[in-house]
C-alpha cells in the first residue's frame, strides 16, 4: 500500500477561488509592506552595526540583573534576550543562555577591547563562571556595505531568473514567475517584521534560497503548461492551466513535504544559532508552493499566452528533440 | 533511454565510487586529522617519534586524506576584518624627503636664503624660504630631485609634485607614488600580520587581502578576537633618540625638531629628545630575551648591516652623551654611551620580567606595522558552541535523512528504494567534492546539505510521478519508464538551473558562512541532478533487465 499525499486523479479548479486567493495575497502583501514600515525589521548587527555577546551561565537567567549590571557602563541602547533552544526545551533542560546586543559605539568601528573587557567584568560580577561563547561586532562602515551587497544580490538573483525564464519560455511566464517571487519575498519580510525575528545576513541567504525553491516549483508547473499548450491546441488557457496544475500537484506536494521534513528536523534539532535562517526557509517553502499555484498561474492566465505555435512548431519540436536526447 | 553502454555504466559507477572514496576520511575525522598533523610534523622535523609514527599510520597511506575544512562557526576561533590606514604612511614619507630637500636647498643658500620647515599639514612637506622672490629657484632645485615611479600604471609619472605658495615650496606625493606606497604598505602589513599570527602557533590561520586596504584574518582555535587584536595590534615600535635633556614638566616648551616623551617607570620624568630617531626598529634583525650583568631580565637585539653602521658611527661620535631607547613612545632606558659599539648588537635593560621580555622580543622581531590598523568587523566563536553546532547539525541531518528515506519508500515502494540509494550516493558525492576542493563547511553549509536532502529527491519525484502518468496510458512498464524520464527531463533541468542561479549569485556576493551555504547548495544541485538522471535510471534499468516485470507499481 502506497502512501499518497494527493489522490491520483485530481480535477480541482484552482481558478474558481482565484478572486479570493489572489485578493488575499494582495492584502497580505499590502499588510507586509505596512508592517515593514510601521514596525520595521529587527535588523541584526550585520546590517545596523553594533555588538552581540552570547552569555552562558549556570545561574538562573535574570535579564533585569544583567541590564542593571551593564547600565553603569553607558553603552547606549542595550537589548537582552533569552536564547531559547527548542531541542533543549524538548528534554526540559534549562540553558540560561542570553544574547546581549549593544549599539555601535561612538568613534569606533568594531568594539574595542576595553569595552568588551568592561562588559565581561560587569557580567562576571553576577556569575563568576559565566562564559561568553560568541562575540560578534560589526562596524557601521561594513554594515552599510553588507546592506548594499544584500540588496544587490537579491535584485541580481531575481533579474537573472527573469531572464532565464524569458529565454526558456515566453515573457508572460517570466512575469508570472517573478510576481510569485516578489510575493514570497514580501510576505517573508512581512513575517519577519511581525514576529520581530532577527534579520541578518543568513536571512538574506534564506531569501535567495526561497527564490530558488519557489522558482523550482513554478518552473515545474510552467513546464507542464508549455507541454499541454502544444498538446491541446484548442483547449481554453484556463483549462490548460488547471490541467497542468492538477497533473503536477502530486509532485508539488511530495517535494514540499520532503523538503519540509528535512527543514523541520533542522528547526527543532539544529540548535538556536540557525533558527531564524531555518524558519525563513520553512516559511518560504510554504508560501513558495502556494504562490507557484495561485500567483504565478493566475498572472499567466490574466496576461494570456500566445497560442499560435504553428509558425514555430517545427523549430520548437526540433529544439526539444535535442534537449531530450 | 534505458540501455546503457558498458563504458557509460563504468563511468557512472566510477564517479560514485570515487565520491564515496573521497568522502570516506570524513567518517573518521579525528583519526585522519591527527594522522595528517603527525605526517606534517614528521616531514617538518625530518625524524619521527614513535608516538607520531603510530598516529600517522593510523590512517592508511593509500586512502585519500583530504578532509572537509570546518568553518570558524563549527571549530571555534576568531575572525577579524581589518582596515590598514594606508594614508598614515604619507606623513613619514614626507619626513623622509625632508633631509634630502634640506641638503638640496642649502646648496642654493646664497640665492634663496635660510630655510625652515612648516609643520602644519603632516601629509605635505612645506619649506619656507627667506627670499620669497627666489621661489622659482627653490622649486627648480626640488624638482631636480623627482624620481620616476616604476610601476605599470604610473609610467611616465614622478614620485612627488612640487608647487609653490608664496614663500613656501610645497612637496606632496604624486597619485602614482601614493598607489605604489599603498601597495607597499599593504604588502608589508600582510607580512607582519602573518608573522605575528604565526608566532601564536595556532593551526591553519587564514590571512587574506580584501579590496585595496583590507585584511581578513581568521584564526581557528584562538580564544577570542580580543586576543587576536592584541597579538596583531601591539606596535612594539622601537627607536633610539639623542637625549637633549630631562624635565618634570609635561608642557615643556620644545623646538620644532624635538619631542617630549615620558619615562616608562617614573611617569613624572620626561625626556626631551631629538625628533628624528638615530635608528628605528626597521633595522632590527633579531631580538631575544636575555639577562644583563646584574641578572635582571633584558632583551638582546641585533641590527642589520646598515643599522649596525649607523649605530657604530653614532656611538663613536657621541661618547659620553645619553641616548634613549624608546619603545611605543615611552623611554625604556637612557644609557650613557661609554664606548664605540661596533657590530650592531646591544642590550635593552629596564624594568622587565621574564614574561615581558619574551613578549617584547617577539613583538620586536615581528617588526612594527607600517600604518595603523582599525577593525571593521570581529567575531569570536567559542569551541564549545562550535561543537554544539556540529552535534546539533549532525543529529538534525540524520533525522532528516532517515525521515526522507522512510517517506520515499512509503510513497514509491521499490522505486523509492532506488531513489534512496541515489540519495545516499548524493550525500557521499557532496562530501567527496567538498573534501576534494578543500571547501569549508559552515553551519549554514550543513543547513544547505539538509535542504539538498529534501530537494534532491525532487528530480526523482518528478520522474516517478511522470512514470505513473505514463502507466495510465498503458504502454508497458519499460516504455512508461522511458517516457517518464524523457518527458520529465526539461522540467528537471529548468527547475535546477534556476536554483543554481540563486546559488551562484550567493557565492559571488556572499561572504563567510553564507558563501559556505551557497557552495553546499550549488554542489548539492549538481550532484542531485547527476544521481537522479544517471544513478536511479541505471538502477531501474538493471532491475528491469533482471526481472522483466509485466506490470509495475510506482
Amino acid at each position: 500500500m502506497r502512501l499518497k499525499m494527493v489522490p491520483s486523479d485530481t480535477k480541482l479548479d484552482f481558478f474558481s477561488v482565484s478572486m479570493i486567493t489572489f485578493g488575499a495575497s494582495v492584502l497580505a502583501m499590502i499588510a507586509s509592506v505596512v508592517m515593514f514600515f510601521m514596525m520595521g525589521l529587527n535588523y541584526g548587527i550585520d546590517f545596523r552595526g553594533g555588538t552581540t555577546i552570547r552569555t552562558d551561565s549556570q545561574i538562573t537567567l535574570d535579564v533585569g540583573a544583567y541590564r542593571a549590571a551593564l547600565a553603569p557602563l553607558n553603552l547606549g541602547d542595550i537589548t537582552i534576550t533569552e536564547v531559547i533552544d527548542p531541542a533543549a526545551q524538548l528534554t526540559g533542560e534549562v540553558t540560561n543562555v542570553a544574547q546581549i546586543r549593544i549599539q555601535a559605539q561612538e568613534g569606533a568601528e568594531s568594539v574595542t577591547n576595553e569595552v568588551i573587557t568592561k562588559i565581561k567584568a560587569a557580567l562576571n560580577a553576577i556569575d563568576p563562571l559565566m562564559t561568553f561563547p560568541q562575540v560578534d561586532s560589526v562596524g557601521p562602515k561594513v554594515s552599510g556595505e553588507l546592506i548594499q551587497t544584500a540588496v544587490i544580490a537579491v535584485v541580481l538573483a531575481i533579474s537573472a531568473v527573469l531572464f532565464y525564464i524569458w529565454l526558456r519560455f515566453e515573457w508572460q511566464f517570466s512575469v508570472g514567475a517573478v510576481a510569485a517571487l516578489v510575493h514570497d519575498i514580501v510576505l517573508t519580510i512581512g513575517v519577519f517584521a511581525v514576529l520581530q525575528i532577527k534579520f541578518d545576513l543568513a536571512i538574506i541567504a534564506a531569501l535567495l534560497t526561497i527564490v530558488g525553491y519557489s522558482l523550482n516549483d513554478t518552473v515545474v508547473v510552467f513546464d507542464r503548461v508549455r507541454e499541454n499548450l502544444r498538446k491541446y491546441k484548442k483547449l481554453e488557457l484556463k483549462q490548460v492551466l488547471n490541467l497542468s496544475i492538477n497533473e503536477t500537484l502530486s509532485r508539488t506536494v511530495m517535494t514540499s513535504v520532503t523538503t519540509l521534513i528535512a527543514l523541520i528536523s533542522l528547526f527543532v534539532l539544529g540548535g538556536d544559532v540557525i533558527h531564524g535562517f531555518v524558519f525563513a526557509m520553512i516559511w518560504g517553502v510554504v508560501v513558495g508552493t502556494y504562490s507557484s499555484v495561485f500567483i504565478a498561474s493566475t498572472i499567466l492566465l490574466r496576461l494570456g499566452v500566445k497560442r499560435d505555435w504553428s509558425k514555430e512548431a517545427a523549430k520548437a519540436s526540433g529544439q526539444y528533440a535535442n534537449i531530450d536526447a | 533511454m534505458l540501455q546503457f553502454s558498458l563504458w557509460k555504466k563504468l563511468l557512472i559507477w566510477g564517479v560514485c565510487a570515487l565520491g564515496i572514496l573521497l568522502a570516506s576520511p570524513n567518517l573518521f575525522y579525528t583519526k585522519v586529522e591527527e594522522s595528517n598533523d603527525a605526517k606534517a610534523l614528521i616531514e617538518l622535523a625530518g625524524v619521527a617519534t614513535p608516538e607520531q609514527t603510530a598516529k600517522a599510520d593510523a590512517w592508511p597511506a593509500f586512502m585519500p586524506s583530504s578532509l572537509v575544512n570546518l568553518g570558524l562557526d563549527l571549530r571555534g576561533g576568531a575572525h577579524l576584518l581589518a582596515e590598514v590606514q594606508v594614508g598614515d604612511v604619507y606623513a613619514s614619507r614626507m619626513d623622509g624627503y625632508w633631509d634630502e630637500v634640506k641638503n638640496a636647498l642649502r646648496e642654493e643658500r646664497a640665492t634663496i636664503g635660510g630655510i625652515r620647515r612648516q609643520y602644519d599639514n603632516p601629509n605635505e612637506l612645506r619649506v619656507r624660504i627667506a627670499e620669497a622672490s627666489q621661489i622659482a629657484v627653490a622649486v627648480a632645485k626640488v624638482v631636480e630631485m623627482r624620481r620616476p615611479v616604476v610601476s605599470l600604471s604610473g609610467a611616465g609619472s614622478f614620485d612627488i609634485n612640487v608647487t609653490s605658495e608664496g614663500a613656501d615650496v610645497v612637496v606632496t606625493l604624486s597619485e602614482a607614488e601614493k598607489i605604489a606606497t599603498d601597495k607597499r604598505t599593504m604588502d608589508q602589513s600582510l607580512e607582519i600580520i602573518r608573522r605575528r599570527v604565526d608566532e601564536a602557533g595556532t593551526r591553519e590561520p587564514t590571512i587574506q587581502r580584501q579590496g585595496t586596504d583590507r585584511v581578513l584574518i581568521q584564526v581557528p582555535g584562538i580564544g577570542s578576537a580580543e586576543e587576536l587584536k592584541e597579538l596583531i595590534g601591539k606596535t612594539a615600535k622601537l627607536t633610539f633618540h639623542v637625549v637633549i635633556g630631562t624635565t618634570g614638566d609635561e608642557n615643556a616648551r620644545l623646538k620644532s625638531n624635538q619631542i617630549l616623551l615620558p619615562d616608562q617607570e617614573d611617569k613624572a620624568v620626561y625626556y626631551i629628545l631629538e625628533k628624528t630617531p638615530v635608528i628605528t626598529g626597521d633595522h632590527l634583525t633579531d631580538a631575544q630575551p636575555a639577562f644583563d650583568q646584574n641578572n635582571a631580565a633584558a632583551v638582546n637585539f641585533r641590527l642589520n648591516t646598515t643599522g649596525g653602521r649607523i649605530f657604530g658611527e653614532f656611538t663613536a661620535n657621541n661618547i659620553g652623551t645619553l641616548f634613549a631607547i624608546v619603545l611605543d613612545d615611552e623611554v625604556v632606558s637612557a644609557p650613557r654611551i661609554n664606548s664605540h659599539i661596533p657590530g650592531g648588537s646591544g642590550i635593552i635593560t629596564g624594568n622587565f620580567t621574564i614574561e615581558s621580555t619574551t613578549k617584547l622580543s617577539i613583538q620586536l622581531r615581528a617588526g612594527a606595522l607600517p600604518a595603523k590598523v582599525i577593525y571593521l568587523e570581529e567575531r569570536t566563536i567559542g569551541p564549545e558552541l562550535g561543537q554544539d553546532s556540529i552535534d546539533a547539525g549532525r543529529i538534525a541531518s540524520m533525522i532528516a535523512f532517515a525521515a526522507v528515506l522512510v517517506f520515499m519508500v512509503a510513497s514509491y515502494g521499490l522505486f523509492g528504494l532506488f531513489a534512496n540509494i541515489a540519495l545516499i550516493i548524493n550525500v557521499a558525492l557532496i562530501f567527496g567534492l567538498l573534501s576534494a576542493i578543500g571547501a569549508t563547511l559552515t553551519l549554514p553549509g550543513i543547513a544547505g546539505i539538509v535542504l539538498t536532502i529534501g530537494m534532491a529527491v525532487d528530480a526523482n519525484v518528478l520522474v516517478f510521478e511522470r512514470i505513473r502518468e505514463e502507466l495510465k496510458t498503458a504502454k508497458g512498464p519499460a516504455r512508461a519508464i522511458e517516457l517518464g524520464y524523457e518527458r520529465a527531463f526539461s522540467a528537471i533541468i529548468d527547475a535546477n538551473i534556476t536554483t543554481l542561479i540563486a546559488a551562484v549569485i550567493l557565492f559571488i556576493m556572499g561572504s563567510g558562512p553564507v558563501r559556505g551555504f551557497s557552495i553546499t547548495l550549488g554542489l548539492g544541485i549538481i550532484t542531485s541532478v547527476f544521481t537522479a538522471i544517471w544513478v536511479t535510471r541505471l538502477l531501474i534499468s538493471i532491475w528491469l533487465g533482471r526481472t522483466r516485470p509485466k506490470t509495475i507499481e510506482v
